[in-house]
């Protein structure tokens, strides 16, 4: 036999979720050395591609000191895209909570003719390029709309260009937990005498919060940084239906890098923070299972 | 059950309201001028070399993530090391971060007039901003965690048995990896694959930045529907958005048919 077991085991799969126990050695790692030089090599590219660019937004952003950062990002034309972004981006969130929650119900406890078709109008938005997501909203509520709904270059754009590019978010994180939760812990409840509504509330919703607010949590960020769509549905207009990646993209267009570094540290951060969430609300939904 | 009812319309109206009808609009705009338009559309030099610039980007990229989205899979699942959870972590970042900031950042250090290794780089002879390089780096910086999210719950679940026994059978671990551990993680894989191809083809924001759009030599597919919309050729324009909303629909239907049901 060539294999020889010197190698400490692999850990089984429900063991990495947990920390490791107090009082081993820091450097735990079962990593051999051809391994070991493959995740060096990896985290090379990834440093390169992601990591080292992301630092160099925050270091170009403080590198004018805080009054500098202050001032670009309240300059009244780019407080203004902020303001909208992050309105917009709520706003769409909390639609997203509700309504893809409901497709999600729909689409795992219902049984119909043509849900197949709506699992791919589901994803049609994530795999659909931006542009050509603004161009596909555009033909509906843009100039002659055919239902009468003229919302091109109006604040309304912005909120319907989120909604049709994060509406995946909700319902795929929703989907699989929605599917493992079992019929028998609700019909358990109603044998007890909880009403349709209390069952909701006090057994479904629990278990499907984590999923809500992983899906909520890319929802917003998604929004807050979308672009493309909007480039030809928005019309971009200062004060009215401009975003903060606009903006950015606009101080770039000037050669002002150190501006368009400005309000991009103040998006990275809010991207941090939904990283933070989606981690620990991903954690909760894989220690369900 | 009235109540089934109306949940099944709300959602049904909602999807046609947004997705639905808007998507089949442009389906049909594309063809009102008749298969002579576009055709013509799709022989013009330019929109052909744009066409051509974003496969090979976007194929570029895919390669890159596959094997940089596997790998890291295998690392995540199968290895202990300090780190891991911080780095599980960032690995989702491309995901919440703007196409606009990602597109800055490297421009940022890889800008050939002052970014931090750019004009080093440029001694060297090796332009990335305003350059294919910067195209397939931005295009891959977006679709990066897509692979990673697929295979690392299917690698999860597999569990290490299978692995196991090979290797105490004398399977190198090339072996067991080619032979074992890639045939239980196909169809995660082609998922991912199809979700970053989807992705890469369609990158718009990112790539407009370090593109430049120098003499419509690093023009990509998205780029040149945005030009010609901003000429008044809506037509020409209709008629690559729905070459491209054609490519990412097929993906869709192509693997959701091919996946089997139950998701391993």
């Amino acid at each position: 036999m060539t294999w020889a077991p010197t190698r400490p085991e692999t850990p089984p799969a429900d063991l990495e979720q947990r920390p490791l126990p107090r009082g081993r050695p820091l450097l735990q790692t079962n990593l051999t050395t051809a391994s070991g030089i493959g995740l060096g090599v990896a985290m090379i590219w990834f440093s390169m591609l992601v990591l080292i660019p992301l630092c160099a937004v925050l270091i170009t952003a403080s590198e004018g000191g805080w009054g500098a950062f202050w001032s670009t990002v309240t300059h009244p034309q780019t407080f203004a895209a902020i303001r909208l972004t992050l309105l917009s981006a709520a706003a769409v969130t909390l639609v997203n909570v509700v309504m893809g929650t409901l497709i999600a119900w729909v689409l795992v406890r219902d049984r119909f003719w043509g849900k197949g078709a709506l699992e791919v109008l589901i994803d049609l938005p994530f795999a659909l390029p931006t542009l050509v997501a603004g161009l596909v909203l555009l033909s509906l509520y843009g100039k002659d709309s055919p239902v009468g709904l003229e919302l091109a270059y109006t604040p309304a754009s912005v909120f319907l260009a989120f909604l049709f590019v994060t509406l995946p978010f909700v319902v795929r994180m929703v989907q699989p937990v929605l599917e493992e939760l079992e019929v028998e812990v609700e019909e358990a409840a109603a044998s007890l005498g909880a009403s349709r509504a209390t069952t909701f509330r006090r057994v479904i919703l629990p278990a499907l919060v984590p999923a809500i607010t992983a899906g909520a949590a890319l929802s917003f960020a998604r929004g807050v940084g979308e672009y493309g769509s909007l480039v030809l549905l928005s019309g971009n207009l200062p004060y009215r239906s401009e975003v903060a990646s606009v903006r950015i993209l606009g101080s770039i267009e000037n050669d002002n890098l150190a501006g368009a570094a400005s309000v991009a540290a103040l998006l990275l951060v809010i991207s941090l923070a939904v990283i933070v969430v989606l981690d620990a609300m991903q954690r909760r939904v894989a220690d369900r299972g | 059950m009235v109540s089934r009812w109306f949940l099944r319309a709300l959602v049904a109206g909602y999807l046609l309201m947004l997705v639905a009808w808007p998507v089949s609009l442009v389906a049909t705009n594309a063809f009102t001028n008749g298969l002579d338009a576009m055709v013509m559309v799709f022989t013009d030099p330019g929109v052909v070399h744009a066409l051509q610039l974003t496969v090979l980007v976007a194929g570029i990229a895919v390669v890159i993530n596959t094997v940089f989205g596997v790998a890291m899979s295998m690392f995540l699942v199968r290895y202990e090391f300090p780190g891991k959870r911080l780095l599980s972590a960032l690995l989702d970042l491309p995901l919440a971060v703007s196409p606009v900031v990602v597109g800055l950042a490297l421009v940022l250090v890889y800008g050939g007039r002052d970014g931090w290794f750019g004009p080093f780089l440029e001694s060297l002879g090796i332009r990335v901003i305003f350059s294919t390089p910067g195209l397939v780096m931005a295009t891959a910086f977006v679709a990066l965690p897509l692979v990673i999210r697929e295979v690392v719950p299917v690698l999860t679940e597999i569990g290490t048995d299978q692995e196991q026994a090979a290797k105490s059978l004398g399977a190198s671990s090339a072996q067991t990896f080619w032979r074992i551990t890639l045939p239980a993680i196909k169809w995660a894989v082609i998922y991912g694959v199809v979700l970053s191809t989807a992705r890469s083809l369609g990158e718009f924001g990112a790539v407009k930045v370090v593109s430049g759009n120098v003499l419509g030599e690093t023009r990509t597919a998205t780029l040149a529907v945005e030009e010609l919309y901003l000429n008044f050729d809506q037509a020409g324009a209709n008629a690559i958005a729905f070459g491209l909303a054609m490519v990412s629909v097929l993906c869709i239907v192509v693997v959701g048919a091919l996946r089997p049901r139950h998701r391993i």
